[in-house]
């Protein structure tokens, strides 16, 4: 049985694909056999990040709605052959996806998959809804900033009643908090809610710091999930991640304002 | 592609169980006289006619057969039917009464002695003067023993009231939840802003309270919210309310209690 982990934040724009992208691809790398599922249905982004947006042909839609089979839609990542992408639907709304075809579909993946990771869109919608409806771990995306936490919050409430796990009185899905776009100069100086603000708010396990890093859009242009960028912090934090997340203890980095003083003195950022 | 298009339509998406409560008027009969019952109901429904247009009713029967009077369910059904009610169900009826019931499709409660609880629905016909052709019991309620009232009283009841239990939440309350205890509420982990938290008793929060506490909130004046750390949107007991711009910093991080004295709420700091 696969492990079915739901990438979710409420708030947009805070880095859940990028994560979806990168964990994916730590946990395949590791030999996990991994599919991912863009449940962005109408505005599908997974694809351009993955670097596989000219290799889609049939999408998740088309597979719920029995047009295609799952194996005609899984796109094999160019880099590793243990990950697999299933695309959105760009045509469609999210009023394509039924709780009973993403079911189906997640039933059959977990037949030969370890880890299923679900990019849910933003917003408490349908969409987002359906993404976190059947998971077993949530990782909850948020940046150092007011609204994006209460948004977390908001998002890890319908985690608690809303799920399958939930309705069927099971044991509670696993949630963790994923901090990104973290700038540790930034909460140094008080502009940006530090580790401790949002965890006085969430109270969560945490999985890790991803800092705010220049290599994140570089490879998001790329086509290349960062986690690939072994070079960058942002790629070597989300590493850490799926370390910490597979049961390995790493401590935490990237966390303090260590930028040398002539870095500082020009304003250059790693 | 798709062979089998039924298929897609399982159980699971046709349909949902779900239980739930709501409430129902219930016309409690003291006389037999079908002629002066419809007589009587045809002036209520002339005064409040949107309220009783196609209302659905239980009828009791307890006092009528106490009173060893006997009526034919399914006159008085028909009868009901014909002024524009529905009836949806039958309590304290005899057997032959059941039976009737049964026959014309109307669930029967078996249920218990008094379960009536204070009147609402009916609230603006109790005071009407109607001509007393009945004889009336031990109502409750002094109103109801008012000589103006009528062959048949509505009133309108909720579930039988169980023991009121106090609801203990042992998971965070997450902002845009909301919690509903009929007793007392008793929260062991943090309740985040935007959540909602309520209850008609008392409010515990051994944790940080920063969503929105309403205690008392049928009118329980002596209600109070307790709780380790004050920074909420909203505290309210029985209706009077503080927002957070009311509440000072100084009492934040400290356990206190709020409590209502004439109409004002206090926050006072548990020593």
């Amino acid at each position: 049985m696969a492990r079915i982990i739901v990438v979710t934040s409420g708030k947009g724009g805070v880095g859940k694909t990028t994560t979806s992208a990168a964990i994916a691809m730590g946990l395949a790398k590791r030999g996990h056999k991994t599919a991912v599922i863009d449940f962005d249905v109408g505005l599908r982004n997974l694809d351009l990040i993955m670097g596989c947006e000219r290799r889609v042909v049939y999408d998740f839609v088309n597979v719920i709605n029995g047009e295609a089979s799952l194996n005609q839609a899984l796109i094999r990542d160019k880099n590793c052959n243990q990950l697999y992408i299933l695309p959105a639907s760009q045509t469609r709304d999210k009023d394509a996806l039924t709780l009973e075809g993403v079911g189906r579909v997640l039933e059959e993946l977990s037949r030969d998959f370890q880890f299923i990771v679900c990019d849910s869109p933003a917003g408490i919608e349908k969409g987002a809804y359906l993404a976190l409806y059947y998971a077993d771990d949530a990782f909850v995306v948020t940046n150092p900033e007011v609204s994006s936490v209460r948004d977390s919050d908001r998002m890890l409430g319908i985690l608690a009643s809303k799920s399958r796990r939930a309705e069927r009185n099971e044991e509670p899905v696993k949630e963790y908090l994923l901090l990104t776009r973290y700038d540790p100069g930034r909460v140094k100086s008080g502009e940006m809610l530090g580790l401790d603000d949002v965890q006085d708010i969430l109270s969560l396990q945490l999985l890790g710091i991803i800092p705010e890093s220049k290599s994140v859009l570089s490879a998001s242009n790329a086509g290349i999930p960062v986690i690939l960028d072994e070079k960058s912090e942002a790629g070597q934090a989300y590493e850490d991640v799926v370390a910490r997340y597979l049961g390995e203890d790493r401590p935490l980095r990237f966390i303090d304002d260590k930028r040398g003083f002539f870095r500082k003195l020009f304003g250059g950022r790693s | 592609m798709s062979k089998n298009p039924q298929k897609m339509t399982t159980s699971s998406s046709v349909l949902e169980f779900k239980s739930s409560t709501f409430f129902s008027p219930i016309l409690i009969l003291y006389s037999n006289d079908l002629a002066a019952i419809e007589q009587s109901l045809q002036d209520k429904i002339n005064r409040a006619p949107d309220f009783f247009k196609n209302s659905p009713l239980i009828i009791d029967l307890r006092e009528l057969n106490k009173s060893g009077l006997d009526v034919s369910v399914i006159e008085v059904a028909g009868m009901l039917r014909k002024i524009g009610m529905f009836p949806i169900g039958v309590r304290g009826g005899n057997e032959q009464q059941d039976k009737q019931a049964h026959k014309l499709s109307i669930p029967v409660d078996a249920g218990r002695e008094n379960d009536s609880t204070s009147a609402t629905s009916a609230a603006s016909s109790r005071k009407e003067t109607e001509t007393q052709v009945l004889e009336r019991d031990s109502a409750e309620n002094n109103q109801f023993r008012n000589p103006a009232s009528s062959v048949g009283r509505m009133e309108s009841v909720s579930a039988p009231p169980e023991p009121v239990k106090s609801m203990l939440i042992t998971q965070p309350v997450r902002s845009g939840q909301r919690i509903y205890a009929r007793g007392d509420l008793i929260v062991m982990s943090q309740v985040s802003a935007g959540a909602e938290i309520m209850a008609e008793g008392n409010i515990h929060v051994y944790n940080t309270l920063r969503g929105r506490a309403l205690a008392g909130v049928q009118g329980n004046t002596a209600a109070r919210i307790f709780c380790l750390d004050l920074q909420a949107e909203l505290i309210s007991i029985s209706g009077d309310y503080k927002t957070s711009e009311h509440l000072t910093e100084q009492i934040q991080k400290r356990p206190v209690q709020v409590y209502l004295q004439d109409h004002a709420l206090i926050i006072k700091e548990i020593a």
